[in-house]
């Protein structure tokens, strides 16, 4: 009896002496919009990372501080803006030190539902997780390192705190801080645009929309769904890889530097064409300026090589020649997937 | 724009109940004082792929290298189809039903191994077959991971899902490289808003006798070089791109689909 009473005071004092005892950061599971839960299968969220609201915050916080680059002067944010729906406006973005990279900021808005986690142009990260963690350490973009980082956000008056209430642990790592932003990521969901409440049957297109939408869906005009999604699919992107006609020659290989497979040269991630109203320029070099040339690209520039998809049509003709009219048509309703509800959530802003 | 409810997946849960069910019954009936009523065991169907024979996976992708019943040599760079309706008939004409789907995914090698969502009882079936595509019923509901595969078929082309989806190159009379979308889906007529059906594309594939004496896995081989050999000798040059409107396309697919699929090893473990 009397070891018993012991060890009971023992566990107590134990109990006592740990920082976190009996805490738990709070659930926060994403939100997900109708339009996706009818339609397409639950978004990826890892075992170890689950959503709570103080990673959610802290992944806010530090997406948009400029803690993270090696000279303090840029953030996550510096190129992935609220107000162009997470890219930027560059053909290519700028590092710390002026230097340009060689793609364009991805937009980032449901990636939770990348469901094969391959991201970025070339499918290079395989996580969010893992993605967050390449900008900081690269040369051309936060040149910073993330020993340095760490240290920085350790000798921070709030971020062990804020580590804390999230992970439970003031000890911060590249680990956790990955994670965080990841969580604050995944909650950029965007199923908002009138094309969406037209779906839920709360908004109606004009008949040049709706022209568009035909135009979109068929094989013998624009072909655009095979691999930018449908009605049915809210996504707006198949999360897949595509030689989409851009170049004969590769000077930058996607997918195929990645892989070390001839077959995936100069194939890129089909983005979402979700907020297009505002994330010119386009393509993985930004090199259209406007929606009318990304348009007229796939209309009359097709360019062959032996790696582009299958997919593309009438390459003879350099593509599936539409009439001006259909051009304007496929245009209005596109316009309809921009969700400006996306870039004025104020928890999307810091 | 077709919404669909909700509440057709849940209902479609409950029909696949309920035919597994009435199935277990018959087979409870059948064997009445067998010992062996309640044995039931895990069945898995296994798709493999070959060319007139050669085995044909996603390492031989986007090499052109077969060549189809016209002569003309091709690559395969995309592979995937649904099967749905697995049905296992009994020796006195019992009926056990899965009223689901699997979509066999070759370039990504997911979907070739599918497990049965239910336990399969022991004995000697007549015939084990599927449906390759979706029956009319079928393809009416709306099925999130299809969705997410992104594999429907648009309303103004009837709607639905492919069946298939079949994409590569071929080399044109000038030898140079062409691609090619074989898309099977539901025959479609005056695509529009107001679609008409000529017939039927979906078809049942029966893979004949089956003994299922312990857990099972049962081969399911694709011969890739049939959808263009019998009965229509497919001339790649006429029939390439644009298929999905092309309801006379998508009634040959139909015919030379018949002789694709058979049945491998069945193995026992």
């Amino acid at each position: 009896m009397r070891k018993r009473c012991f060890f009971l005071i023992l566990l107590t004092c134990l109990n006592c002496s740990n920082d976190d005892s009996g805490y738990e950061p709070t659930p926060q599971p994403l939100s997900i919009p109708e339009i996706f839960s009818d339609n397409i299968i639950p978004p990826v969220i890892p075992t170890d990372n689950r959503q709570t609201l103080e990673g959610v915050a802290l992944g806010k916080k530090l997406f948009f501080d400029e803690i993270l680059s090696a000279d303090g002067t840029k953030s996550c944010a510096s190129c992935h803006s609220p107000q162009s729906a997470f890219t930027d406006n560059s053909p290519t973005s700028i590092g710390i030190d002026g230097i340009a990279g060689i793609r364009n900021s991805m937009p980032i808005f449901n990636l939770a539902w990348n469901y094969n986690e391959r991201f970025t142009w070339d499918g290079k990260e395989l996580s969010l997780e893992r993605q967050a963690e390449e900008p900081v350490q690269n040369p051309i973009e936060l040149h910073s390192n993330w020993d340095n980082v760490i240290e920085r956000l350790q000798a921070h008056p709030e971020y062990p705190e804020l580590f804390r209430l999230a992970f439970k642990t003031s000890t911060i790592t590249k680990e956790l801080t990955t994670k965080a932003i990841a969580q604050f990521e995944r909650t950029l969901i965007s199923a908002n645009s009138k094309f969406d409440r037209y779906s839920l049957g709360q908004a109606t297109l004009t008949s040049q929309e709706l022209n568009g939408l035909d135009i979109f869906l068929r094989e013998d005009k624009g072909d655009c769904f095979h691999c930018h999604g449908n009605p049915n699919n809210p996504l707006w992107t198949d999360n897949d890889f595509h030689n989409n006609g851009l170049d004969s020659n590769f000077s930058d290989l996607g997918l195929g530097a990645v892989t070390g497979d001839p077959n995936d040269n100069g194939k890129f991630r089909s983005p979402s064409l979700r907020n297009l109203a505002y994330t010119a320029p386009y393509m993985h070099d930004g090199r259209f300026t406007t929606l009318d040339e990304v348009i007229d690209h796939y209309s009359e520039g097709l360019q062959n090589s032996p790696t582009i998809d299958p997919l593309m049509k009438q390459l003879a003709q350099g593509g599936v020649q539409l009439t001006l009219q259909e051009k304007a048509d496929l245009k209005a309703f596109l316009l309809t997937l921009s969700d400006p509800s996306f870039l004025n959530n104020p928890d999307f802003h810091n | 724009m077709k919404k669909k409810a909700p509440y057709e997946n849940k209902l479609q849960k409950q029909v696949l109940i309920i035919l597994v069910t009435l199935g277990l019954s018959f087979f409870s009936c059948s064997t009445d004082g067998d010992s062996t009523q309640n044995f039931q065991v895990a069945t898995t169907f296994k798709f493999t792929h070959n060319w007139d024979g050669a085995p044909v996976t996603n390492s031989d992708f986007n090499t052109i290298q077969y060549t189809n019943e016209n002569g003309e040599m091709l690559s395969i760079e995309r592979l995937r189809y649904v099967i749905s309706d697995i049905t296992f008939t009994g020796a006195q004409g019992e009926i056990l039903t899965f009223e689901a789907h699997n979509l066999v995914d070759v370039t990504n090698d997911n979907g070739l191994l599918y497990t049965l969502s239910t336990l399969v009882p022991i004995g000697n079936y007549s015939n084990v077959s599927f449906t390759f595509g979706l029956n009319n019923t079928y393809n009416t509901g709306n099925y999130p991971d299809l969705n997410a595969a992104n594999f429907n078929v648009p309303d103004n082309l009837g709607g639905g899902y492919h069946y298939m989806q079949f994409d590569g190159k071929y080399l044109d009379t000038n030898s140079d490289e062409q691609g090619f979308n074989y898309h099977a889906i539901r025959a479609v007529d005056n695509p529009g808003p107001n679609p008409i059906f000529p017939q039927d594309t979906f078809f049942t594939v029966n893979l004949g006798p089956v003994a299922i004496a312990n857990v099972t896995e049962i081969e399911v081989e694709a011969d890739l070089a049939e959808w263009f050999k019998n009965p229509n000798t497919w001339d790649l040059n006429i029939y390439n791109q644009m298929l999905m409107p092309n309801s006379d396309a998508q009634i040959m697919m139909f015919e030379n689909g018949q002789n694709v699929f058979s049945l491998g090893d069945v193995t026992q473990q």
